[in-house]
């Protein structure tokens, strides 16, 4: 079925790039917001281990930045390289989302990131406090931009095609298209749940070494805390969004639900819980469902009916069985982190919470599910939406660059060489801080030379800081 | 005034130039202490020249993503034509810029064997990217074969004896302003061996300017009538009598032991280089054939992205040049600060 030519491993170089870049910027988009909260807190109560925690979190900051930003270089050249009668149609309406990305968000990151690593001696606590939420206000808005783009190719808006290229009419329309909002929420949900399930993963699993440590309680509670708030926002979302999606693009949801056949009447949507989706013969092997439970849910009635694949021409349709199982695997995760959120609940008022260790173990194996199911997520929206770049408009197929078939490959050996190697990379040192324990007095790296004193520019080592502090 | 009534691929093509000049200038001396970086042995130097760029090197890159991002919004067929000409030189840049940027973090990290892997990266990383610009820029200048607004060149036209060239020159030249960069921010022995690099390095450039100036022209019969026909050379001839001039400044500010002033020739060596650029190219975006009307984007989207780069630059400029003065004076031996 993946017939090795050009188009596909182009498809397949864009997937495993952005798959990539998106891991990290999820990873910074909530780490920033978290970091700026704890810096607030600092300020706001003079405890100290909120800064213990802070300082803690900012070295893994420092390492997930830095391969989102060059990860995120590569996206910016790709659609060029790779995707060129795609960029000539769309550079109109999508290159000023792209530039006004650059402008407003990816400079504030970038010029207040120095500041916020490297400045705390040199600018004071307000100052640096500033710079943190400017950082995080940064990777917002560029979430912001980035997904206004990307649901403008699902559901296109506010624009005209003047001799095949998409030339906008109404900006507004274009930035606030139909399904913009809903992605927004959602992602930006997502990013918050990954980093809360991470932070109390690192939490659950300090506590189990030593249940006394503060450091680390802290950060289980607030975590245990954003769970609770997130994840059933998270899921409500999720539904509203669903719904949009059927309005606008309803052979995706279709795909998501396994829905072969128009509904018999007065039989309504089933809720499919598992089956082998067979997109040859058009049909579910060894279905397990639910009478009507789908209606509910899709239409919010009990005998509502959907469009079913079926209905649709053979080559509208995406593939099946990697939406369907990409949806089941969200929505699964999305249900166990209500689930985990709620026994913190519960424990918390039990006050059981620091010391019952199943639930810390369970913290730790969850550690990981916010990315899988934000990776899962994405693919249900990228993969829903084929055989089309921009929704019923332009064709993926119609999209690619007059690339030869041994560029594409060689480029794509290239790319999985060189992010293989630097995922591994960052990986090990992402787990290795992690793995460290948060101290009282956390500081820097300890085997490192201090800097000679003085008033010395250059970057301050954190251990003076927080004599300079009185920490 | 309706803003649709200005030229606005002429104000774009001004502001493209700009951004790309601006990344050329910054991010050309952090790339330049990254070639530099395994020349220096010593753990406590390569400790102060990561020092030295490690606040301002994301900030320095952001303008390659502007270019970017920029060629995309607003003259998107060059983008669509130039990224798959010079697909090969394009993505081992970016992978380039990939090894080098991680390296940053990732060296403080690692330990022992790693951290020595970590510094080659680094090293290899930035020689390697800024070759490719040089790749990038030669292959753009010698010109891109297009059929029916789409590349319609082979596999290999990007590799010539100019565009090696290219490439060879902006490593010595993003060298020279990291060497210059270098003077400024150290002292001590250090300074003085950037120093005797810089003395090097600068014949090394003004060599290469010679001849990558002489090779240009014979390029394309346009290139060389815009620099030696009338009325073009009244424009053209300054050129070089300003490069001989800074030449001369950059040899005194080294024999007095000045401390920024190699660095402000250095950069300004190359804004005079890409002055000389853009005679010979102006009004094309992709030679021989389109030009920058060609190219451009509707006026809708023109006119959309420059309000905001109108607004957001000098802002941008502003809170930058904040940054750089905060991280100002020498660097010295000293922790990582995380
Ligand atoms: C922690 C991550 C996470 C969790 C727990 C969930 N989602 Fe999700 N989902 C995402 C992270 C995500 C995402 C990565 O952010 C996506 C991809 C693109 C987008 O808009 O959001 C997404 C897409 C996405 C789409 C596709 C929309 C489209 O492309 O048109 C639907 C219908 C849902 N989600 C619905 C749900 C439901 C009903 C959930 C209930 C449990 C749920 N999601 C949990
Ligand atoms: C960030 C998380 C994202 C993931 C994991 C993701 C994943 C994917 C995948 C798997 C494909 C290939 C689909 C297929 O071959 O069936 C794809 C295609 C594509 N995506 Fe995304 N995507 C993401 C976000 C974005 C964003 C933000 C944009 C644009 C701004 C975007 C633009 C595209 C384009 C242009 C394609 C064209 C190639 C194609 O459709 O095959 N994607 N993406
Ligand atoms: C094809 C789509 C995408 C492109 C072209 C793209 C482009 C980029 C670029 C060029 C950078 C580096 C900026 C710098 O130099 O500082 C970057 C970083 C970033 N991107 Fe993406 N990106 C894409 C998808 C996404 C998505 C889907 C999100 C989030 C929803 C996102 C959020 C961010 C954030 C927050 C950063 C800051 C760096 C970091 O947090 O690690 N990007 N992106």
């Amino acid at each position: 079925m993946f017939a090795l030519d050009a188009l596909h491993l182009a498809r397949a170089q864009f997937a495993f790039t952005i798959g990539f870049h998106i891991v990290f910027p999820a990873f910074s988009i909530g780490l920033a917001a978290y970091l700026a909260v704890l810096e607030g807190m600092w300020l706001l109560t003079g405890r100290s281990v909120y800064f213990d925690v802070y300082q803690y979190w900012l070295k893994i900051f420092a390492v997930v930045f830095g391969v989102g930003v060059v990860s995120g270089l590569v996206m910016s050249y790709e659609f060029g390289t790779n995707w060129s009668v795609f960029a000539y149609k769309t550079g109109p309406v999508l290159g000023p989302l792209l530039g006004y990305e650059t402008l407003t968000a990816f400079f504030l990151e970038a010029g207040f990131l120095g500041i916020m690593l490297f400045g705390l001696k040199r600018v004071g606590r307000g100052l640096h406090f500033t710079a943190s939420c400017l950082v995080a206000l940064g990777t917002h808005i560029s979430a912001f931009w980035i997904l206004a783009s990307n649901s403008w190719m699902q559901t296109p808006a506010g624009f005209k095609i003047v001799d095949g290229q998409f030339v906008p009419t109404d900006w507004l329309k274009v930035i606030f298209n139909p399904s913009d909002p809903y992605r927004f929420v959602h992602m930006v949900g997502a990013a918050y749940l990954s980093v809360a399930l991470v932070v109390g993963a690192v939490g659950a699993y300090h506590l189990l070494r030593r249940p006394a440590n503060l450091p680390a309680r802290t950060m289980f509670s607030m975590a245990m805390w954003m769970l609770v708030a997130a994840s059933p926002l998270q899921i409500l979302a999720g539904d509203a969004h669903a719904l949009n999606t059927l309005r606008y693009q309803p052979q995706k949801v279709a795909a998501m639900e396994g829905d072969w056949d128009p509904a018999a009447p007065g039989a309504g949507e089933p809720l499919v819980l598992f089956a082998l989706p067979d997109q040859r013969r058009q049909r579910n092997d060894d279905e397990i469902s639910i009478p009507h439970v789908g209606s509910l849910y899709l239409t919010h009635s009990w005998s509502g009916t959907i469009k079913a694949l079926k209905d649709f021409p053979r080559n509208e349709l995406p593939d099946v069985a990697i939406v369907f199982f990409a949806f089941r695997l969200m929505v699964g995760l999305g249900l166990l982190m209500l689930a985990v959120g709620a026994t913190g609940l519960w424990l918390r008022w039990r006050r059981q919470i620091y010391r019952a260790r199943w639930f810390h173990r369970a913290a730790v194996l969850m550690g990981p599910a916010g990315f899988i199911a934000m990776l899962a997520g994405w693919t249900v929206t990228e993969v829903g939406r084929q055989p089309y770049t921009v929704w019923g408009l332009l064709r993926t197929a119609d999209s690619v660059s007059p690339i030869g078939m041994p560029g594409v490959a060689l480029s794509l050996l290239a790319f999985a060489i060189v992010y293989l190697l630097v995922f591994g990379a960052a990986l090990l040192f992402l787990l290795r801080l992690m793995a460290a324990a948060p101290a009282t007095g956390e500081s820097g790296v300890p085997q490192m030379p201090q800097r000679s004193a003085g008033i010395v520019p250059g970057p301050a080592g954190a251990t003076e800081e927080q004599q300079a502090l009185g920490e | 005034m309706h803003l649709a009534s200005l030229d606005l691929p002429l104000i774009w093509a001004a502001l493209l130039a700009f951004a790309v000049l601006a990344y050329v200038l910054l991010d050309g001396f952090d790339l330049g202490v990254g070639i530099l970086f395994l020349v220096e042995h010593k753990a406590e130097d390569r400790d102060i020249l990561i020092h030295s760029v490690a606040p301002v090197w994301d900030g320095n890159e952001t303008w390659l993503v502007l270019g970017g991002g920029s060629l995309f919004a607003v003259f998107p067929l060059a983008y669509a034509v130039i990224l798959p000409a010079l697909y090969p030189a394009v993505i081992g840049m970016l992978l380039a810029l990939i090894l080098r940027g991680v390296a940053f973090e990732f060296r403080y990290r690692a330990t022992g064997y790693g951290r020595r892997w970590w510094d080659i990266a680094l090293c290899g990383g930035s020689t390697l990217a800024a070759f490719c610009q040089g790749l990038t820029l030669g292959g753009l200048l010698q010109g891109i074969h297009v059929v029916k607004d789409a590349y319609a060149g082979g596999w290999w036209d990007w590799l010539t004896g100019f565009t090696i060239l290219c490439g060879i020159a902006l490593v010595v030249g993003y060298a020279l302003l990291g060497a210059g960069w270098l003077i400024w921010r150290t002292e001590g022995p250090l300074q003085e061996r950037c120093r005797n690099h810089a003395r090097t390095l600068a014949i090394a450039t003004l060599g290469l300017i010679v001849v990558v100036s002489l090779w240009t022209p014979m390029l394309n019969p346009r290139f060389s009538h815009r620099w030696f026909g009338w009325p073009g050379i009244l424009l053209t001839s300054p050129v070089p009598i300003l490069v001989a001039l800074v030449a001369w400044g950059f040899w005194q500010g080294l024999a007095r032991k000045h401390h920024v002033t190699p660095l402000v020739c250095a950069e300004l060596l190359f804004v005079l280089c890409y002055i000389g650029l853009g005679i010979s190219l102006y009004p094309l975006i992709v030679p021989p054939s389109i030009t920058i009307w060609q190219a451009a984007a509707p006026a809708a989207s023109q006119a959309f992205l420059l309000v905001g780069a109108v607004v957001m630059v000098p802002v941008i400029l502003a809170y930058n040049a904040y940054s750089y003065w905060i991280f100002h004076g020498k660097v010295r031996t000293g922790a990582h600060p995380l």
